[in-house]
Formats: structure tokens, C-alpha cells, sequence
């Protein structure tokens, strides 16, 4: 009962801001509903028992992504009145469409099966073997360190004045 | 009155466990939130106090001593005075978003006491990512000051708001990286867990976490010498230049409310929390929120302000490797079984560590203007 109330509240919430993101056309204001969306999909993580994933969502995507973002918009001249014009509009249009069918046809065809098990009570340590444990993801870990550390480098060079 | 507030108390604490509604969920949880409304006004209250005066006695004149006995109800007359101060909004500004940029500050400051324990067991919500969740929730309130700064239309605000970012993205990593060794030896993330788990304060296990921890907290909620945002003498007050009256409150009630809180969070990850002899355990809690926050007055009377070179400088060049450092031996010592065998040893080596890495660090690898450590 209070776990369908507070989803469909997430939910609806969740799909205003994403409206708003889209359809404003004052960019910082979009930022914020963007913000607005990462936080209600962290809720929607802790009706899933996800308490973990909530608190990196928020910590990752508010903390930082949204963050970043919202300074590109202040270092950015002329663009906090909507998107000037420009000659990518349709093709941008186009491919937004292609998108849309796809993630219609996999909503569609996904069976969405519920799982029966019932959650873990502290995420952490379970979250913590199968990433960390033996026969868990240690590789995949790592590799996605690298590929930031390398990326991060990547970005310094390009930046640096020569 | 008070058998009866302990009486809903102990119902509150009985019946927490089921976390459905209706029932004891609620009781708990009005207790709870009215519990922290009104320590975090109260101590807001009593920090500014303690900062005026202190500041004052440091800086060799009185501070305010005329409201009351010894100035005490300075704070009191403070806060009248901006309730009843006029609202201006700038022609330029973007309404809703000055409007409520204060809110949307205010709100995670509070929300980060839920998970502080007040003593064994009171505290809101003792979520098994405690310490996580104070991370990510403290992360959200540069959206409010970054709401103040853009929606504001001053170009001081917003360049008050653009240093903001830079702080807190920057020391984010040490002061997590410095939490990371606290949380290997108590082995837990949620904070009553952890005070539990400090038979020894961990400040004595994790001297160099301790520091890393107070000079990254001083820097994520801007205190002096990391006030850059607000940097009286080049950005009027950065990014609430065009706040007035009780939105200007709400951002004052913010950077003492964090304060407050940073001060919790280091009593309770380092100096034991609740724990302690004879005295209450909530009094002992309010004593260490002091004597932190003591300390932090104390290096903003003492300290110049830093410039922002300096302030990335020495969170990428001194805080990170040295909280990287601090993580690794603390993982080799867990390893090593110390924490529960060799208290003592753990304890002595530590200190050791932490003087030796800072004298050598701040003598061969990193200086910071006449900042380094003479011996």
C-alpha cells in the first residue's frame, strides 16, 4: 500500500521533470528538473530495497553529473534562452524518432518478469562480494577504473594549452 | 511532561522496527523530526554565539556582549531583526529559482541529522549506508547555492557559485577516501555502528583521517580559510549578495546548520559520538559537536584566507594522496587483524604515520605558500 503510493508518486514526479527537461526553454531551469528527475529515480531505488544504489545515484548524478552540467550552462554564453537554430534539427529529429521506437519495441517485448526473492537486508556486503568477491565482477571493476583514469587523462591532454 | 515525551520515546523506539505504516513508524518519525528541528535551531543559535564571542576574544576586542547577559541573546536579536528585514528580489533575477534556491539548501542540512545518532539507537533512521547516504545528501545542497548564484542575475554571485563547484567536487574525494578508513576498522557504514564499534575513539586509530576529514569538511561546507564563495573582500558575499531577509536567514541558518552537522559527523566517525562516562550520552554528543566546532573557529581566527589555485592545489596535491596513503596502511593494518589485537600499537604506529607523512609531505612534496609545517 504505502510502497504503490509512494511509487506512482515517484513515478509521476519522475516523468514531469523528464517532460520538463525536454520542453522548458530556459536551460538552467531545465538542469534543475533534471536534478529533480535523478532524485525521484533514487527514490524509486529504495522502494526496490536498492539503498545503495539510491545513495550512489544521488551522490553520482546530482552530486556531480548534474553539477558539472549546470556549469557548463554558466560557462556557456547565449544559450540560456533555448537552443539557438541550427541545421541539425532534422536530422536530430530523426534519430530521436529511431530511438524512441527502439526503446518502445524493448519496453514492449520485455516480459518484466518480478522477482519472488525476497530483498537482502544490508545490500552492502552482498553488493561488496559480488563485485569485490571471489567469482564476482573484480575484472569488470577495475577495467571501468582504468577506462575512467584513461579518459580522465585523455580530457587533460586535449585541454592543455600547447 | 517529560515521562510523557519519554514514554513516546521508548514506544517510538519499540515500535520503530516495523518500517510500514500505520503504527509506531509515525510516532517515531514526528518524534524524531521535531527532535532535530528544534537541537539544529538550538545549536545554530548556540554555535553563532560561540563564534562571535570566540572570534571576538581571539581577535582581542569583546564581540557582541550588549543583548542580554554576556551577549546571549545576540542571536535571538539577530533573528528578529531579518524576519522583520524587507524581501528584495532583483528586477533581473529568475523568481521561482531565487525564490527557492534558500529552500532547496535548507532542506539536506537537516535531512543529514536523520541518520545521526543522538545516543544508542535514537536517531531517526539507522540506515546501514549511514555514512553514504550523509555524502550524497550533503552533495545536494550546492544545487541551492548554485540556484542562488544563477538565479540571482549578479555576476558576483555568480562567480561565488562557479568557486563552489570547484571546491566541492575537489574535496569530495579526500573527505570520502578519509571516511573509507574509519569505515574499514568499524566495519560498518551505518553511524550508530560505528560509534558502537569505537572502544578507542577512532581519532586515536585514524589520526591522519582525522585531519584529512576536518580540512575537507572546513572546505565542503566553505568555512574560512576555504570561504572562497563568500570571500568578503572580492565578492561582496558571493552567492547570496542579493538575498535579504529571512531568505538571507535561511542561507545564514544553512552555514551554521552545516557546520553543525560537519561538526556531528566528525564526533561521531572520530571522537566516539554519544560515548562517554558519568554525563548523559546526548550531553556528551553536544560537548564533542563543540569542541569540534571550537576547533573550527579557532583555524578560521587563525588562517588567512586561500586563493583558488591554492585551494585546488591542496586538495589534489596534499588531501588526496595523503587520504590514498592513509586508506592504504589503514586496509594493511585491518588486514593485519590490529584494530582488535594491537589497540595500542595500532595507535602509537598511527600517530607516528600521520607526523611523518605531513612534516615530510609538506616539506619535500607540496607547499603551500609560508602554509607548511616548520619544524
Amino acid at each position: 500500500m504505502g510502497l504503490a503510493i509512494s511509487f506512482w508518486m515517484l513515478a509521476a514526479v519522475a516523468i514531469i521533470a523528464a517532460l520538463g527537461v525536454v520542453l522548458l526553454r530556459n536551460v538552467f531551469r531545465a538542469a534543475l528538473s533534471l536534478i529533480l528527475c535523478f532524485l525521484t529515480v533514487a527514490g524509486l531505488y529504495i522502494t526496490l530495497s536498492a539503498d545503495f544504489l539510491a545513495a550512489v545515484q544521488i551522490l553520482v548524478y546530482v552530486g556531480a553529473i548534474s553539477v558539472l552540467i549546470i556549469l557548463a550552462i554558466m560557462m556557456t554564453r547565449e544559450v540560456q534562452q533555448g537552443s539557438p537554430n541550427s541545421r541539425f534539427q532534422i536530422p536530430a529529429f530523426i534519430i530521436a524518432i529511431l530511438f524512441l521506437e527502439v526503446l518502445v519495441l524493448t519496453l514492449i517485448n520485455t516480459p518484466w518478469p518480478v522477482s519472488g526473492i525476497t530483498p537482502t537486508a544490508p545490500t552492502t556486503a552482498a553488493l561488496a562480494n559480488s563485485l569485490f568477491g571471489e567469482g564476482g565482477y573484480l575484472l569488470p571493476v577495475e577495467i571501468a577504473a582504468v577506462l575512467l583514469l584513461s579518459a580522465t587523462l585523455g580530457a587533460i591532454v586535449l585541454a592543455r594549452e600547447k | 511532561m517529560a515521562t510523557a515525551g519519554l514514554n513516546i520515546y521508548h514506544l517510538a523506539r519499540l515500535q520503530a522496527v516495523s518500517p510500514d505504516w500505520p503504527g509506531g513508524f509515525w510516532w517515531h518519525w514526528l518524534f524524531f523530526t521535531v527532535v532535530i528541528i528544534g537541537f539544529v535551531l538550538t545549536m545554530v543559535m548556540g554555535v553563532i554565539y560561540i563564534e562571535r564571542r570566540g572570534m571576538g576574544r581571539m581577535q582581542s576586542r569583546l564581540g557582541p556582549n550588549r543583548t542580554g547577559p554576556f551577549g546571549l541573546l545576540q542571536p535571538v536579536a539577530d533573528a528578529v531583526k531579518v524576519l522583520l528585514k524587507e524581501n528584495i528580489v532583483p528586477a533581473a533575477a529568475d523568481k521561482l529559482v531565487h525564490w527557492l534556491a534558500p529552500v532547496i539548501a535548507f532542506a539536506p542540512a537537516l535531512m543529514l541529522f536523520a541518520v545521526i545518532p543522538f545516543e544508542n539507537g535514537a536517531l531517526l533512521a539507522d540506515l546501514n549506508i549511514g555514512i553514504l547516504y550523509v555524502i550524497a545528501i550533503s552533495s545536494v545542497s550546492t544545487v541551492g547555492i548554485f540556484m542562488a548564484g544563477w538565479g540571482s542575475s549578479n555576476k558576483y554571485s555568480l562567480l561565488g557559485a562557479m568557486r563552489n563547484v570547484a571546491a566541492i567536487v575537489s574535496y569530495e574525494i579526500p573527505m570520502v577516501l578519509a571516511i573509507v578508513g574509519v569505515v574499514l576498522i568499524a566495519g560498518s557504514l551505518s553511524l550508530n555502528d560505528i560509534v558502537v564499534a569505537q572502544n578507542v575513539p577512532f581519532i586515536l586509530l585514524q589520526p591522519l583521517g582525522f585531519l584529512l576529514f576536518f580540512a575537507a569538511g572546513c572546505a565542503e561546507i566553505n568555512r574560512s580559510p576555504f570561504d572562497l564563495m563568500e570571500a568578503d573582500s572580492e565578492l561582496v558575499a558571493g552567492f547570496h549578495t542579493e538575498y535579504s531577509g529571512m531568505k538571507f536567514a535561511m542561507f545564514y541558518l544553512v552555514e551554521y546548520a552545516e557546520a553543525v552537522a560537519i561538526s556531528a559527523i566528525i564526533a561521531t566517525l572520530f571522537l566516539g559520538g554519544w560515548k562517554g562516562p558519568i554525563l548523559p550520552p546526548w550531553l556528551w554528543f553536544v560537548v564533542k559537536i563543540i569542541l569540534v566546532f571550537f576547533a573550527m573557529v579557532w583555524t578560521r581566527t587563525t588562517l588567512p584566507r586561500i586563493r583558488i589555485d591554492q585551494l585546488m592545489a591542496f586538495a589534489w596535491k596534499f588531501l588526496f594522496p595523503m587520504s590514498l596513503l592513509n586508506m592504504f596502511i589503514t586496509a594493511l593494518q585491518v588486514l593485519a587483524g590490529w584494530p582488535t589485537e594491537l589497540v595500542w600499537v595500532m595507535i602509537i604506529v598511527n600517530i607516528a604515520v600521520m607526523a611523518i607523512l605531513v612534516l615530510v609531505w609538506s616539506r619535500f612534496f607540496f607547499r603551500l605558500g609560508g602554509g607548511r609545517v616548520e619544524i
